[in-house]
C-alpha cells in the first residue's frame, strides 16, 4: 500500500494551483462555467463548451465510479519501488468529468470497472494532499 | 474526388542500421536521421541538389534546417518541423504532399528517428504527462505503458478481448522481424513466452510493450511525373487521412473507438479504396493493443472483434492480412513509426526478400500518438490508381 514518505510530490502550475489548494483542505474542486454550468477537468483557462472564461472552482461530491484501471507492477523510478503494485485508475466523477487517480484500500485484484468509489485525501507534504479513491457501497 | 490521389510517390527509401538501445554507443538522433536520409537520397537516384524540401522531427527547434545544412542542400529549400510524437512520421508524409501540391517545393526528404532511453519510451516525448504533468505523474502514470494500458483494459471490459489476443500480435511481429536483417529483436517468441513475460502495467506484459531501440527512417517524395524518370518503381500515395480526438488517453471521450476511425475513412475516401483492397498493414504498435484497436478502426473487422481477428495466424505472413511485416515497433525498431513507411515502400517495390507479401499492391500505414488520440493514415500502392 502507498507510503506517503516515498511518494513523488506534485508541483502545481498556476493553472492547477486552485485544484491542489482545494485538496489541501480536503475539497475536490472542479471548474464550473458560470454561463453554461458545465464542469470540466483537467483544469484549463476556458469552458470547453461555450469558451467563457467566467468560471468558478466548485466543490464536487467526491463520488464516482471506476471507468478503467491498470495494475502497475513495474516501478517507473526508484520512488515507486515500495508502491508497486498500485492501481492507476480513471474515475468518472458524478459531475461528469473523468480524473486520473489511484484506487486504494482494496486489493488490486478486487478492483472492477464500474465500482463505486469516493475520494479520500492523502497528505504527501505540508501543502499537498493527493485525491485518492476508495470503494464505497453504492 | 480529391485530385491528390496518385499524383505523388515515394522514390527513395532509407533506414539507419537498427539496434537495441545502447547497441550504438554515442549515436545521436541526428546521426541516425542523416544515416537514413543519405541512404534515401542514394536510393532515389536524385542528386542531392534536386532535394528542395526537408521535413523532420527533432531534439531542437529548427531541426529540419539543421539537417538541410548538414546535407549541404542548396540554400533554397522548404522546411518544416513536425512536433507530434508517434504520429510524426506518417504526418510528415501528409505535410510533404501538401507542400508539393501547394508548389512550395518539388522533392521532399522526410526523416525521423530515436535513440531510445532517456527521451522517454523510445519516442522522445519530452516531459511525461506534458500539460497535465502534476495531475498524472503523482498517481503513477509514468511510462507510456501505464497510459495505454488504461485504454486496453476498457476494451477488454467492453468486448471481452484477452491478453492472449494481445499476445498474438507480439508473436506475429516477432515472426516478421525474424525475417528482417535490419530488426532489433529477431528471435521468435511463442504465445507462451508472451504469457510468461512479466507484468508491467496489467493488462500489459513486457512483450506487449515495444522496446527502446536505436532506429531512423527516411523517404523522398516527389511528383508521380518525376518519379517515372527515376530508377526505382514508384510507390504512390493513394489516400491520406488525419484525425485528432484527444491529447491524453485518460481524458479520451471514447477509449475504444479512437482517432484511427476518421483518419482511415478520409484516406479510404481519397483513394477510392476500402479495407478489402488492402494487402498488408503496417500499424503503429507501441503496444499490442494499439495495433489491435487500429485494425478495428481501419475497418478490417467490426468494432470489438479485433481480438478474434488477430488469432490463428490471420495477421502473419501468408495470412489474410499480414501485419507489421518488418517487425513493427514491437520487434524491428521504434523510430516513431517511420519504419512502417520504409517497410511498406519496400513491400510495394517487391523488394522485401523472404518476408515479401505475395502480390502486394496496396498497403496501409498508421502513425499514432496521444494515447490513440492522434492518427495519420497512409494508403500506398504500386500503381497510381
Amino acid at each position: 500500500m502507498a507510503q506517503a514518505s516515498s511518494r513523488p510530490v506534485p508541483v502545481p502550475s498556476p493553472r492547477t494551483q486552485p485544484f491542489w489548494d482545494g485538496c489541501a483542505r480536503d475539497e475536490l474542486l472542479l471548474q464550473r462555467c458560470k454561463s453554461c454550468h458545465i464542469y470540466w477537468h483537467p483544469p484549463s483557462p476556458l469552458c470547453p463548451n461555450c469558451l467563457s472564461n467566467d468560471y468558478e472552482w466548485t466543490p464536487a461530491s467526491g463520488r464516482g465510479t471506476v471507468y478503467t484501471f491498470s495494475v502497475v507492477h513495474h516501478a517507473f523510478g526508484h520512488a515507486w519501488e515500495p508502491l508497486v503494485p498500485y492501481v492507476l485508475a480513471v474515475i468518472e466523477l458524478a459531475e461528469g468529468p473523468r480524473m486520473l487517480s489511484n484506487v486504494v484500500d482494496v486489493p488490486p485484484d478486487a478492483v472492477r470497472i464500474g465500482m463505486d468509489v469516493a475520494v479520500i485525501f492523502q497528505p504527501v507534504s505540508e501543502t499537498i494532499s493527493l485525491p485518492l479513491f476508495r470503494p464505497v457501497a453504492s | 474526388m480529391n485530385s491528390i490521389k496518385g499524383q505523388y510517390a515515394i522514390v527513395g527509401v532509407g533506414e539507419s542500421d537498427v539496434g537495441k538501445r545502447g547497441s550504438r554507443p554515442g549515436v545521436t538522433v541526428m546521426d541516425l536521421d542523416l544515416e537514413a536520409g543519405v541512404r534515401a537520397i542514394r536510393d532515389s537516384g536524385l542528386r542531392k541538389e534536386d532535394i528542395d524540401g526537408v521535413i523532420a522531427r527533432g531534439p531542437q527547434s529548427n531541426y529540419s534546417a539543421v539537417l538541410a545544412g548538414c546535407l549541404g542542400l542548396p540554400p533554397r529549400h522548404y522546411i518544416c518541423d513536425v512536433g507530434l510524437s508517434g504520429s510524426a512520421s506518417a504526418t510528415m508524409i501528409l505535410n510533404a504532399v501538401a507542400a508539393l501540391h501547394a508548389g512550395f517545393c518539388t522533392s521532399v526528404l522526410c526523416m525521423n528517428g530515436s535513440v531510445g532511453g532517456d527521451e522517454g519510451g523510445g519516442g522522445g516525448e519530452g516531459v511525461r504527462g506534458g500539460w497535465v504533468h502534476d495531475l498524472s505523474q503523482p498517481f503513477g502514470q509514468l511510462g507510456a505503458p501505464t497510459g495505454y494500458s488504461l485504454l486496453a483494459r476498457r476494451h477488454m471490459h467492453e468486448y471481452g478481448t484477452t491478453s492472449e489476443q494481445f499476445g498474438a500480435i507480439a508473436v506475429a511481429c516477432r515472426k516478421h522481424a525474424s525475417l528482417n536483417s535490419n530488426a532489433s529483436y529477431r528471435t521468435p517468441i511463442t504465445l507462451e513466452d508472451h504469457q510468461n513475460s512479466r507484468m508491467i502495467a496489467d493488462p500489459f506484459r513486457l512483450l506487449d510493450c515495444c522496446p527502446s531501440t536505436v532506429a531512423a527512417g527516411a523517404v523522398i517524395i516527389t511528383s508521380a511525373e518525376r518519379a517515372r524518370d527515376l530508377p526505382n518503381k514508384p510507390v504512390y500515395l493513394l489516400g491520406l487521412g488525419h484525425c485528432n480526438t484527444h491529447s491524453d488517453g485518460q481524458y479520451a471521450p471514447n477509449m475504444t473507438t479512437v482517432a484511427m476511425r476518421d483518419a482511415s475513412q478520409r484516406a479510404y475516401e481519397m483513394a477510392g479504396l476500402g479495407p478489402k483492397d488492402v494487402d498488408f498493414a503496417n500499424l503503429y504498435d507501441c503496444f499490442t493493443y494499439a495495433a489491435l484497436v487500429t485494425l478495428e478502426d481501419y475497418g478490417f473487422c467490426k468494432k470489438g472483434e479485433g481480438g478474434a481477428f488477430v488469432e490463428n495466424g490471420r495477421i502473419e505472413l501468408g495470412g489474410e492480412l499480414p501485419l507489421n511485416t518488418g517487425g513493427g515497433l514491437l520487434s524491428q525498431g521504434h523510430a516513431s513509426g517511420f519504419l512502417h513507411i520504409t517497410e511498406s515502400a519496400t513491400q510495394l517495390r517487391g523488394a522485401a526478400g523472404e518476408r515479401q507479401v505475395a502480390d502486394a499492391k496496396i498497403g496501409i500505414v498508421s502513425g499514432q500518438c496521444g494515447t490513440l488520440g492522434i492518427n495519420a493514415c497512409l494508403l500506398l500502392g504500386n500503381e497510381p490508381g
